[in-house]
Formats: C-alpha cells, structure tokens, sequence
C-alpha cells in the first residue's frame, strides 16, 4: 500500500508530467489562456489517459510481448489512442451530450498530445504491473491537471501587468511556466 | 500565391521556423536540448520523418479520403518514426539512450502531422520535399541553438569542449525543466524583437 502511495505522489508533484518530464507542453501552452479552457482540457486528458493507459498495459502485456512484435509498439500504442480519442467522442456525443458539449473541442487535440502517449511508454519502460500502470496513469493526468489549472490562474493576472511588447504572449507564457517549474522542484527532496 | 521551390524551402528558416514562429512541437525542443549534440540528433531524426512523410503523402493525396486523412497521416508518420527508431538503435545508440521515449514521441509530435495536412496534403511531390526539408532544417537549427544557449550556461561547454574556464560555476538549473522553459521564453522574446525592426 505505501509503495502505490509513493508512487501517486511522485506522479502527481515530483515526476509532474509537464513541469519536470516535459510532456504535453503544446495543450499546457495551447489552452491555459483561459481557467475555462484549462479546467475543460484537463478533465479530458484525465478521462483519456487512464483510459489509454489500461488498454495500451493490455495491448502491449497480451498481444505485443506475446507475439514479439515489439517492434510494432510506436505504431499500435498511436492507433489505440487515436481511435479511442473517436470513441470516446461519439460515445459521449451519444450517451452524455452535456459533458460532450463541455470537452467536445479538446477530444480531437488530445490524439496529438504527447503527454497520453508518453506516460503509456513510461508505463511499459518502467515494467510496471497491471495496478501500477492504472495508478501511474491516473496520478499522471492528475499532475497534468494540476499543473494546468494553476498555471492558467497565474497566466490571467500575468496578463493584466506591463508586460514588454516582446516578451507578450507565448514568450512570457514560457517564463512563467520555468518559475513555476521551479517551485515544483522543492518536491524532489520528498520521497 | 505560387512560390519558387527556393522560396518553400527558405521559409522554413526563418518566416516559419518551428518552434519559435509556428509554436508547435515544443516537447522535444523542451526536453531534448541538454546538449547542442542531442538537439542536433533529434533536428535530423524529425526531419528526416518531415521528408519521407510529406513525401509518401503527396503522393497519396487522391487516393486518401478527405475523411479519414488524419488516421492515414498519423500510420504513415509512425511507420517512418518506427524506421527511424531502429535505424537509430542499430547506428547511433548512445543517442538513442539520450533521446529515451522521445523518438517514439516523434508521431505526436504536432510539427510533422501540421506540414502533413496544411501542406503536402494540397501539393504535388517536389514542393513537399522542399516544404519537409526547409521545416525540418529550421526545426534542427532551432534546438541547436538552444541546447547551445542550455549546454553553456548548464555545463560551461560547447560540443563537450570547455570553453568557459574553471572560474566559471555552471548554472544546473538550465539543465533542468526551468532552464528550458526560461530559455526558450528568452529566445523567443529575442526573435520578436528581432523581427520587429
């Protein structure tokens, strides 16, 4: 039990996926202008990522390694993730339109997000069991969320100072997504 | 709107350079660029996929449905991203170790899948090879000269050569993930003023 403990906390804070792997740093930029947009993309990638994650464990446990074709991982683990992003779209659009309408824009973008597909290969080259992976994948999208919301809530006041005419927009974004990374790494010393 | 071969490969250089006109596939240059050498590895391997990619689907644009063309486009790039992972582990693996799940990471790498789309899906073969080759080698310039700004401050060398002297005390954060960040805030911030005047 206190293994899986340690390995939420180093998933979520000291291995964040954006802020100390460099992992999905497209939609961190992409979509944080607004906390609307954050918050929608980061219940997204949260709902997306767990469920990729336990279905490439599967994929790669039970068809891959069974058949030494480890070879094929890249292009299997890409259609997985490309074709339960459409899934998930029309099943939601079908069964729950509310939450369709409110995730419906960043489904599509999360296909090219590289932050599902690298924690999948981080899972695999970890050799981690069927509950770590889960754990892992579901810690992951957590950090992404986190990190994503309170970046989105600094970028709105960063916006409202003077900010020099070269440094607007994506470069100031840059800057204070490294402050922020730096604040994250106080967590290293924790476990 | 008709441009010389010479004109879609420059544009790459400078008018579109990734990532710093076109904020797309900020990933690898975030993680990758340690070291001008690994940047460098990862400039060639991503242009390599742009070229064969923005090749095959040209060639492949009347026989993909406008429908699924991004599913076509994203086995396409994978294929060429699994080539290049072996040929990788078979002729350079000390930078396949460096560069880890990074290379896999290529097919979601959203420079590659944009040229795919937003060019060679419209265009006849020998603009798109102009087109992959010109991104490609913007792509590669960029991370080199950010992992040459990282790898002075971070280490004091250049290319593993020592240039800074033994007074000098490295700055280890510019290896880490703030470095990056702040590094490529900082150049960007120099390109705009750059290309204001």
């Amino acid at each position: 039990m206190g293994d899986y403990i340690v390995l939420i906390i180093s998933c979520i804070f000291i291995n964040n996926i954006i802020l100390a792997q460099y992992l999905g740093a497209c939609p961190f930029l992409g979509t944080t202008k607004k906390m609307e947009t954050a918050v929608g993309m980061a219940f997204a990638v949260i709902f997306v990522l767990t469920m990729a994650g336990i279905i490439t464990w599967v994929v790669n446990t039970f068809f891959l390694n069974k058949f030494g074709l480890q070879y094929l991982r890249t292009i299997a683990f890409i259609l997985v993730i490309a074709s339960l992003v459409q899934f998930v779209e029309m099943f939601l659009k079908k069964s729950i339109p509310a939450l369709y309408a409110g995730l419906g824009i960043f489904l599509p973008l999360i296909t090219t997000n590289c932050a599902v597909m690298g924690v999948c290969l981080i899972n695999i080259n970890e050799e981690y069991g069927f509950i770590q992976a889960l754990i892992s994948a579901i810690s992951y999208a957590v950090g992404f969320g986190f990190a994503l919301i309170l970046f989105a809530g600094v970028r709105e006041r960063v916006v409202l100072g003077r900010v020099p005419q070269p440094l607007q927009d994506t470069s100031i974004g840059l800057v204070t997504a490294g402050v922020l990374s730096l604040t994250f790494f106080a967590f290293k010393g924790m476990v | 709107m008709a441009k010389t071969l010479a004109q879609e490969f420059v544009k790459g250089l400078w008018e579109e350079i990734p990532p710093f006109r076109l904020v797309l596939g900020l990933c690898p240059t975030l993680a990758v660029t340690k070291s001008v050498e690994n940047g460098i590895g990862m400039g060639i391997a991503t242009t390599f996929v742009l070229v064969c990619a923005n090749t095959l689907v040209s060639l492949l644009r009347n026989i993909i449905p406008a429908k699924v063309r991004i599913a076509c486009f994203i086995v396409i790039i994978a294929t060429f991203v699994t080539v290049v992972e072996l040929l990788m582990q078979a002729f350079a693996y000390p930078l396949f170790l460096a560069l880890g799940i990074f290379i896999p990471l290529i097919v979601v790498n959203c420079i590659v899948l944009g040229r795919s789309e937003a060019f060679a899906f419209k265009r006849s073969v020998v603009p798109s090879i102009a087109d992959g080759l010109g991104i490609g080698i913007g792509f590669t310039l960029a991370l080199g000269s950010l992992g040459a700004v990282r790898e002075l401050l971070g280490s004091g060398t250049v290319l593993g050569i020592d240039v800074t002297g033994a007074s000098f005390e490295p700055f280890a954060f510019m290896l880490e993930a703030p470095g990056a960040f702040i590094g490529l805030g900082l150049m960007l911030c120099v390109m705009n003023f750059i290309g204001k005047k």
